[in-house]
């Protein structure tokens, strides 16, 4: 499974970051996570607000800070 | 209730003299400090409800189906409550030109969103009163939509950089919360945005309160009073640089206007302080090009001093 966080490097998306490894962490799923920084590569999921979360290329939500807990649940 | 609260811990818990400087600065600092932190507990979280039910795509959604005027006037109110910070303002650029929506109804919705926020309703009603606080949103919005047909006259397209044309943008999905999603979603909003500005206001309310006890009362009519002509544009250019958030310069607009600063050059500063933004520009630096971040900031100062004009004149 592949992981991306998406956002232009303000405080929250960096937090994103963070919470997603914690969730995998809590839920003990194997995954990569990368963080994406780069406009185009957002704006081809459309995301308008950022931070967001892409699962293998599937946008699961975007513009808002998910705890790690919510984004076990989510994967 | 809240006047009495203050005026005991100062006067009777501290022992301080009524009419005092320190006093007078102490008890303004208390009585501000909780009411406003009151107001801002609940209005955030009523406005947060209110805007989980509207998001960026849907935002995008429905102004990609209206052209200029209608286009500027919904993008103002719509700027309003969607929920945006400037760290997504490039994203949000990108999407909303690639679907279509004119440059001038994209603008009207970047001026209207920073400046026309719930934070400087809140100030400006407990500090001002309700009908400041109107007054306020009335002309933001006038502001935004305006400025934003005015750029989109001008017909500056080719001024965005040329990559955001080329740009490849996805569909991107409207997720719905379900009601109590929303209640935790505007819980924590709420929570965030607090501990945000918490010390602005602190800070704030503080300088005012050192304003409002000791500076002479007629210090700022003598230099910035309605008969100098040139203290609505001044105060916009001081302004522009100040990147403080409406909690943190309300309070001090406020201790200023009771020493004489006009109406109408205390509103064209909290515009030109929440609208414009020199860390904005260098956001927006990455979708445009410059000539047009010039005219996006002339266009939007022009307005905002001729609204501190025309209140100066008419109040």
């Amino acid at each position: 499974m592949k992981l991306e966080v998406l956002g232009t490097g303000c405080a929250k998306c960096k937090t994103l970051y963070e919470h997603t490894q914690k969730a995998l962490a809590i839920s003990g799923i194997q995954a990569e996570v990368v963080k994406v920084e780069d406009i185009p590569t957002i704006m081809r999921y459309g995301v308008m607000t950022t931070p967001a979360l892409v699962k293998d290329g599937k946008v699961l939500f975007s513009g808002k800070l998910a705890t790690p807990e919510e984004i076990a649940g989510m994967l | 209730m809240l006047q009495q609260f203050a005026d005991y811990v100062i006067f009777t818990l501290l022992g301080l003299m009524p009419g005092s400087h320190l006093g007078a600065a102490l008890d303004f600092f208390i009585y501000d400090t909780i009411k406003i932190f009151l107001l801002l507990m609940v209005i955030i979280f009523c406005v947060a409800v209110i805007r989980s039910w509207f998001s960026a795509e849907r935002t995008r959604h429905i102004l990609s189906h209206n052209r200029e005027y209608v286009g500027n006037v919904l993008a103002a109110l719509l700027g309003v409550v969607t929920p945006f910070c400037s760290c997504s303002a490039v994203p949000l650029f990108i999407g909303f030109v690639e679907s279509g929506i004119p440059l001038g109804v994209t603008f009207s919705f970047l001026v209207s969103s920073p400046m026309v926020n719930e934070v400087a309703l809140i100030m400006l009603w407990g500090l001002f009163g309700w009908k400041i606080a109107l007054l306020y949103i009335g002309t933001g919005l006038v502001v935004a939509i305006v400025s934003g047909i005015v750029i989109g006259r001008l017909k500056m397209e080719r001024y965005v950089q040329d990559y955001v044309w080329q740009m490849q943008v996805g569909e991107g999905e409207i997720t719905e919360l379900t009601f109590p999603e929303k209640l935790t979603y505007a819980r924590d909003y709420t929570r965030d945005l607090l501990k945000k500005i918490w010390p602005y206001v602190v800070i704030g309310v503080g300088i005012g309160g050192f304003i409002h006890g000791y500076a002479p009362q007629d210090f700022l009519l003598r230099y910035a009073g309605p008969h100098n002509p040139f203290a609505v544009p001044l105060a916009v250019l001081i302004g522009v640089p100040l990147y403080s958030n409406a909690a943190g310069i309300i309070p001090i607009v406020h201790a200023l206007m009771e020493k004489g600063l006009p109406i109408g050059t205390t509103l064209a500063f909290m515009m030109a302080v929440t609208a414009l933004s020199l860390p904005e520009a260098v956001i927006l630096s990455n979708v445009l090009k410059r000539r047009l971040l010039i005219t996006f900031f002339s266009v939007v100062a022009v307005a905002i001093v001729l609204v501190g004009y025309l209140f100066n004149a008419v109040l």
